[in-house]
């Protein structure tokens, strides 16, 4: 039984472009949380210090979940960017 | 605790439930064919499916697991949150686009697109009936949690209704209701955390919060006159103690006011006894007034068993209120100040089971910082054990969301893999926006009164609750409605687990797409029933532990096999199934060996399990890579004359 996707679209070439960033992007990502993770084992106390009115750990958690919307939004538009391009060249080459 | 139902809630909820019906009803015609049913026909805008996974997302278990488990314990609830956001990442960066492109219904297309195997179609059939199971059950324990006070009927009841719904829902109308169902419920479900979340901050904190209900209860101290190796003396004279229950952990006394029965926690630091709140199972078959549960002392018809949740001392002095305040100014309050935690400890009294709840006063500085649950801080008791119990949750929720059925089924709706990562984007923020507002519904339900001891799932409506009952109404009909949804979505990736990776796939039945269509609506069926008794058995268990064990094992079972089919050239079929067995096998080992369900599913008293973690994905998501190499690298021959074949 044939097993291909149902809806079709243009495969662009920037496939690669964005799998290498995705991954390149996700270890930047897992970083900064394994750092967390590695504060609270070995040093929990630094977690309590103050930052601002807040503590380092509610500075942390909640900087963690907005670095991922950031990151986010970076990655979408250097992949829209790119399709973008690659589309643009694709047509180039129709003409 | 005990709750009364009442007619605005009754009818609030009403009208979501049938408005949620009428959608399945609507878009039923589109569910005839199986791409219809199982991937809503493939053309969902990216927008609407991106809330939809939120929708999907935020189930019972984020909304209720996660600020009861804050309001109850801190910060280590909002570590759910940090981990349940970050997974994201791993979904967006690494499997969204390559999930897309590879699969038509199911993750099992997209893990078998290289090799045609029965094995694989087989085994991730079953982890994503596993997978899913697990997710299902605290859906299930949410809502029998949330009928109660809403809508008056028992725990069980609400278990039941919501199982019928959902299968009536998945049996007529498949992915695309459950798409628009989650769309609305994710959207109105942030919108009314911000309200939520501006009614605390309006509030602000106050050491005797009063609610719409009248003044918070005032925790009575009795003074102790001398204490003689067992023996306490209180001042007032007046008061004679019954019984002592002590060891080297705990000591309780329990003092009879005439016919009322009160149990305290003996503070010698304080030199005081302190009141505390406690439920008792009757043994040997006695009961009060017909039951045998009781609450403070009395049935639970009799209210005695009151909420609790405040700060004793504000702004440096025990009388404080703050007044309204920013976000946070909000943090600041706590962080400064000191929060009254409380510790449950169960004892054994002639047969009978006396669950006793004691405060415990924490500084402010601690319920922000991890730690209370997930013990880190050697100076506060933390063992190896417990600190590898915490990264292994922490790599559960960071690596689990990317392996969840329900959510990988979500990529098959939309349109182009650009589509995919645009919708992962928008639940992304989404998601994000909401699990931030978790910290202040929590810790707003922490110190505002809205804790009910006896279930930790609670504090969120009951906190909306404190506010009015308009905003507990429609607070609770959401959750309501997200459990629904959640459960539909689960329901749909179970049913193309059986309907097209096994009966189609695997078994080779000839299925016309109705006949298929009906094969996934049997399964629904059956699915949702068998649910509805995990339900049942599970109840009492804070929700969003049991999602975490949800995440542990699609983290430990799925997500080894999906990033190693797209990474790795050399992984064969036969590594792919040795992957997902081995981490099936060893995450659910571990989990139905640990202390919590020991605890909690078992109920067994003063028993040491034999494993010292609770959470399995430190061990489980290794032995899950290990197997997937080592399995690949023997079968490596074989497989390519498999395939060559």
């Amino acid at each position: 039984m044939s097993h291909g996707p149902v809806t079709k679209w243009n495969e662009d070439g920037s496939s690669e472009y964005k799998a290498k960033l995705g991954v390149k992007m996700f270890f930047v990502y897992l970083t900064v949380y394994s750092g967390f993770i590695i504060i609270n084992t070995i040093n929990p106390k630094l977690m309590g210090i103050a930052i601002l009115k807040v503590n380092l750990a509610v500075f942390y958690g909640i900087g963690l979940i907005i670095l991922a919307l950031i990151m986010a939004l970076i990655y979408n538009y250097l992949c829209t960017r790119k399709e973008n391009e690659m589309a643009l060249i694709s047509k180039e080459g129709d003409k | 605790m005990k709750y009364d139902a009442s007619p605005i809630a009754v009818m609030i909820f009403m009208f979501i439930v049938a408005f949620v019906l009428f959608i399945s009803y609507y878009f039923a015609k589109k569910a005839k064919t199986a791409d219809g049913y199982f991937k809503a026909g493939g053309n969902i805008h990216w927008g609407v499916n991106g809330i939809a996974f939120a929708g999907d997302y935020l189930s019972a278990a984020s909304f209720l697991g996660i600020c009861g488990m804050i309001s109850f314990v801190g910060y280590d609830g909002f570590l759910y949150s940090i981990g349940y956001l970050s997974g994201w990442i791993v979904a967006l960066f690494v499997v969204a686009e390559p999930m897309k492109k590879l699969g038509k219904y199911t993750f099992a297309d997209a893990l078998d697109s290289k090799f045609n195997s029965k094995g694989i179609q087989l085994f991730a059939a079953i982890s994503t009936l596993i997978v899913s199971m697990f997710y299902l059950i605290p859906q299930m324990v949410g809502a029998g949690t949330l009928v109660e006070p809403l809508l008056g009927i028992p725990y069980w009841g609400g278990v039941l209704m919501v199982g019928t719904i959902v299968i009536l829902i998945v049996a007529t109308a498949g992915m695309t209701s459950t798409t628009y169902v989650q769309f609305l419920k994710g959207g109105l479900l942030i919108v009314f955390s911000v309200v939520l979340t501006i009614l605390i901050m309006t509030k602000g904190i106050s050491t005797a919060p009063e609610s719409r209900f009248g003044e918070y209860h005032v925790f009575s101290e009795l003074e102790i006159d001398s204490v003689s190796g067992d023996t306490v003396n209180l001042v007032d004279s007046s008061y004679i103690i019954q019984d002592t229950f002590k060891t080297d952990n705990y000591w309780f006394v329990r003092i009879m006011d005439g016919t009322k029965e009160t149990i305290w926690e003996v503070n010698t630091d304080e030199n005081v006894l302190k009141e505390t709140l406690f439920i008792t199972e009757l043994g040997n078959g006695v009961t009060v007034d017909g039951e045998s549960t009781l609450y403070n002392g009395a049935p639970r018809d009799d209210a005695q068993f009151f909420l609790v949740g405040h700060m004793s001392e504000v702004d440096g002095s025990t009388t404080g209120d703050t007044g309204p305040l920013g976000v946070f100014d909000f943090i600041e309050a706590i962080r400064e100040g000191k929060v009254v935690l409380w510790e449950k400890q169960v004892i054994q009294d002639d047969g009978d089971v006396i669950s006793v709840f004691y405060q415990n006063e924490t500084d402010g500085s601690d319920v922000l910082t991890p730690g209370l649950q997930f013990k880190v801080d050697s100076d506060k008791g933390a063992t190896l054990g417990s600190r590898l119990d915490f990264i292994s949750l922490m790599i559960a929720l960071f690596l689990g969301t990317a392996g969840l059925p329900h959510i990988l089924i979500r990529y098959y709706t939309v349109s182009s893999p650009a589509a995919a990562r645009k919708s992962t984007i928008v639940a992304i923020t989404a998601i994000g926006f909401f699990y931030i507002l978790t910290m202040f519904m929590g810790l707003g339900a922490m110190v505002n009164g809205a804790i009910d001891l006896s279930n930790s799932n609670m504090s969120a409506p009951l906190l909306a609750n404190a506010f009015g009952i308009w905003i507990f109404a429609i607070i609770s009909a959401i959750a309501f409605a997200t459990v629904l949804g959640t459960v539909s979505g689960l329901i749909v990736a179970s049913s193309g687990a059986v309907a097209h990776d096994i009966m189609d796939r695997f078994m080779d039945v000839q299925m016309t797409e109705k006949q298929k269509v009906m094969a996934g609506k049997i399964t629904a069926i059956g699915v949702g029933i068998l649910a509805m008794i995990l339900g049942i058995i599970f109840e009492g268990m804070n929700v969003s532990y049991l999602v975490g064990w949800a995440f542990a094992v699609a983290a430990s079972a799925n997500l080894p096999a999906i990033i190693m089919v797209l990474f790795w050239k050399k992984t064969t079929a036969k590594g792919i199934i040795a992957s997902i067995a081995v981490g099936l096998i060893s995450s659910m080992t571990i989990i139905l060996l640990s202390q919590k369900v020991f605890d909690g599913v078992y109920h067994l008293i003063d028993i040491t399990s034999p494993m010292p973690i609770n959470n399995p994905a430190i061990i489980s998501v290794p032995l899950s890579f290990i197997a997937i190499v080592i399995v690949s690298l023997l079968t490596k021959k074989k497989t390519e004359t498999e395939q060559t074949v």
